[in-house]
């Protein structure tokens, strides 16, 4: 015991780390209880202002989340169809 | 006043029904009139468990639809008069179990005994909502590893939002029961401590249930563990447990094993 302790001591303890993803996450789902379609939600209506604009495919349309301990990232992956750039362009 | 307390957890395989299955029997062994019902539909356990596997006749779901009354459903303890099990059904659909069956037959058994046992199933579907629906206290099962403590989390919020008690503005009084617990390993640091879950879960403590064989020997034999080793460090923890519920100060400890004298001189590791 003594010599596997020898051998492992610069093994760090895993359970503060366990505690520590735990917090954060709970948090975070604690948040969105009650919200559990925020993510569906928002996909939905980026994609309806988009639509009013330029067609294109909901396919294309990719709603991703990163947590973070102090800030989350919301990224929104929209793949737009070819002569989209002369349309906006005439717009502007 | 009867008193209607689900064991649930979120996640599976964490001790639920061994904990109904213990409890109810340390509750009766108490002098307690207690009934605990499976709400497993389809995979049902409490029998086998409970060892009554071979004496189920009628179920929960005979009972909601009306083809048995609930006195033929219940199947009474061989080892203690006053413990009864009402069997979940093992082969209908999920779907016939109803929120207004659930609600008379646990009206019913309000009326019998002092406690109803709800032992829930895995998840946080239909079966899950109904086991927890009309309870008054809960019992939350969480092993000391993140996955279980994620759920039970989950679990604690439903039971604040989606039971009748939630509903009327009342509270479901929440405990929660660590099991599977390893001294050893949490002291390594490779273990989520007691105060870490609490903590985590901001909810009271129930009791601290060792990891021991004892477990799986008593459900091997199909004999709830605080019947088939009365002595053993879960069957003792699962006790202080129960007169808690009951209403008892009991210090808080996490029972070990008693070691052999053999054993003792031997050096070995009690199991």
């Amino acid at each position: 015991m003594s010599i596997l302790r020898f051998f492992g001591s610069n093994r760090r303890a895993s359970a503060p780390v366990a505690r520590e993803r735990l917090q954060i996450l709970l948090a975070h789902e604690r948040g969105l209880r009650g919200h559990p379609d925020l993510l569906m939600q928002l996909r939905e209506e980026i994609l309806a202002v988009v639509s009013r604009h330029v067609t294109l495919d909901p396919d294309k349309v990719i709603v991703r989340m990163e947590r973070g301990d102090n800030v989350s990232l919301l990224e929104v992956d929209i793949e737009l169809p070819n002569g989209i750039e002369n349309r906006l362009a005439a717009i502007a | 006043m009867a008193k209607v307390l689900v064991v649930t957890s979120g996640k599976g395989g964490v001790g639920k029904t061994t904990t109904t299955a213990a409890i109810g029997a340390a509750l009766a062994q108490a002098g307690q009139k207690v009934v605990v019902v499976d709400f497993d539909v389809g995979l049902r356990n409490l029998d086998l468990v409970m060892g009554a596997e071979r004496r189920v006749v009628f179920d929960l779901i005979n009972v909601v639809q009306g083809i048995a009354k609930l006195p033929q459903a219940l199947i009474r303890d061989k080892r203690l008069d006053n413990l009864w099990l009402l069997p979940a059904s093992q082969t209908r659909d999920k779907d016939a179990l109803t929120e207004d069956g659930v609600a008379r037959i646990i009206g019913e058994l309000r009326t019998g005994f002092d406690w109803v046992l709800c032992d829930s199933p895995a998840g946080i579907e239909r079966g899950a909502t109904l086991a927890m629906r009309y309870a008054d206290e809960a019992v939350i099962v969480t092993n000391p590893e993140v996955s279980s403590v994620r759920d039970s989390d989950r679990i604690i919020g439903m039971l604040d939002s989606k039971t009748a008690r939630a509903e009327k503005g009342e509270r479901v009084e929440k405990h929660v029961l660590i099991t599977r617990y390893d001294p050893a390993r949490a002291a390594r640091g490779d273990m989520l401590g007691i105060e870490d879950v609490l903590e985590i879960l901001a909810t009271p403590l129930l009791g601290i249930i060792p990891e021991s064989q004892e477990v799986l020997r008593a459900s091997n034999i199909g004999c709830p563990v605080t019947l088939n080793s009365p002595a053993s460090a879960p069957s003792r923890a699962y006790v202080d447990a129960t007169r808690r519920l009951l209403g008892e100060d009991v210090t808080m400890s996490v029972p070990a094993e008693r070691q052999g004298l053999m054993n003792r001189l031997l050096g070995r590791r009690a199991a």
